[in-house]
C-alpha cells in the first residue's frame, strides 16, 4: 500500500506530504510526475500545496490539463481517495471535482497561521476519526483561499453534508465559512488548511496526524 | 462578486484625488493569434478556450472579440 504525492513544476509541500506520511507515520510513498500517467499502482493521491505551473492564469488552471491529473480523475471517478491540500484544493476545483472556486483573499493578504477549524465529518472517509462539531486547530498559508460559490450551490453543499471542515473565524471571506469541502461519495477531500504540517509535535500540534493516517484506510 | 483588488485600487483612487468612482473592477485581457480555415471555426475554437482555459466560469465573466488579420487568418 502506499500513497502518490503529485509533483508539479512549482509544488512545494510536496515533501512536506512525504515527511507527514513516512517519516511521521510510517506509511509509504510515491512521487507521481506531472508529465506521467501512470499512477504506478497507488491506494491513494495526494495533490499538495504550493504554485502549480507558478499559478499562471488562475490557480490551478494549467495543472488540470496535466496528463498526471487525467489519470488522477480517472481514478477518483471510480471512488479512488483523492487528498488536494491549499493549491491541491484549488486544482480539484478546476478539475471539477469539486465545486466552487477559490479566489483572493478579502483583505488581499497573504495569510499564514494557526487556524481553528470546526469539523463535520460526514461521508468523508479520510475524517471519520474526527467526532462531528470537534474542535482542531491546523495552519493556513494561503493569498488565494476565499471559497465561492453561488447561494443555492452552498445550499446543496450545506444540505449534503459535503461542507466538512469550517473556519471558526473566517480569515479569508470564504462564503459559508468553507475551510474545506468533499465530493458526494466522500472519496474526494479538498481543505485550504495544512493537515501535514500538524503531524509532527515539534512543529506545533497534531491535528492533522488522524487525517493523513486515515489515507490508506 | 467581490473583487478586493478592484476595492482597494478604488480607495487608492480617492487618495489621488479623483472622486466619484462608483464602481472599479479588475480583470485581465487576453490577446491570441489563432489560424483557422474560416471564421467560423476560429470562433468555435475561442469560445471552447475561454470557456475552458482562459476563464472560470464560476468566478468570471468573459467577453470575445475576433478580428481577421491580413492573409486570410483570424486573429
Amino acid at each position: 500500500m502506499s500513497v502518490g504525492v503529485v509533483v508539479f513544476p512549482g509544488s512545494n509541500c510536496d515533501r512536506d506530504v512525504r515527511w507527514a506520511l513516512e517519516g511521521c507515520l510510517g506509511l509509504s510513498t510515491r512521487f507521481l510526475w506531472h508529465e506521467d500517467s501512470d499512477l504506478k499502482g497507488v491506494d491513494a493521491v495526494v495533490i499538495p500545496g504550493g504554485f502549480s505551473y507558478g499559478d499562471y492564469l488562475r490557480c490551478g488552471a494549467i495543472a488540470r490539463f496535466s496528463p498526471v491529473l487525467q489519470a488522477v480523475k480517472d481514478f477518483a471517478d471510480h471512488g479512488g481517495p483523492v487528498l488536494g491540500i491549499c493549491n491541491g484544493f484549488q486544482v480539484l476545483t478546476e478539475m471539477e471535482l469539486l465545486p466552487g472556486a477559490l479566489t483572493r483573499n478579502a483583505r488581499l493578504h497573504f495569510i499564514c497561521e494557526p487556524t481553528p477549524l470546526e469539523v463535520q465529518p460526514g461521508q468523508c472517509r479520510w475524517l471519520q476519526t474526527y467526532t462531528a462539531g470537534e474542535s482542531i486547530v491546523l495552519p493556513i498559508a494561503h493569498g488565494e483561499g476565499r471559497f465561492q460559490c453561488d447561494s443555492s450551490q452552498l445550499e446543496e453543499l450545506e444540505g449534503n453534508g459535503q461542507v466538512v471542515l469550517r473556519y471558526a473565524a473566517n480569515p479569508n471571506g470564504s462564503v459559508g465559512d468553507v475551510a474545506g469541502l468533499t465530493n458526494a461519495a466522500g472519496n474526494v477531500l479538498g481543505l485550504m488548511p495544512h493537515p501535514e504540517r500538524a503531524c509532527d509535535p515539534a512543529t506545533g500540534g497534531i491535528d492533522g496526524r488522524r487525517l493523513m493516517a486515515s489515507l490508506l484506510g | 462578486m467581490l473583487d478586493p483588488a478592484g476595492e482597494a485600487t478604488r480607495a487608492a483612487a480617492a487618495r489621488l484625488g479623483v472622486d466619484g468612482i462608483q464602481k472599479l473592477r479588475i480583470g485581465k485581457a487576453i490577446e491570441l493569434e489563432l489560424v483557422a480555415p474560416d471564421r467560423a471555426t476560429a470562433q468555435a475554437q475561442l469560445e471552447r478556450l475561454s470557456d475552458r482555459l482562459l476563464a472560470n466560469p464560476v468566478i468570471e465573466n468573459w467577453t470575445l472579440e475576433l478580428a481577421e488579420a491580413t492573409g486570410g487568418s483570424a486573429a
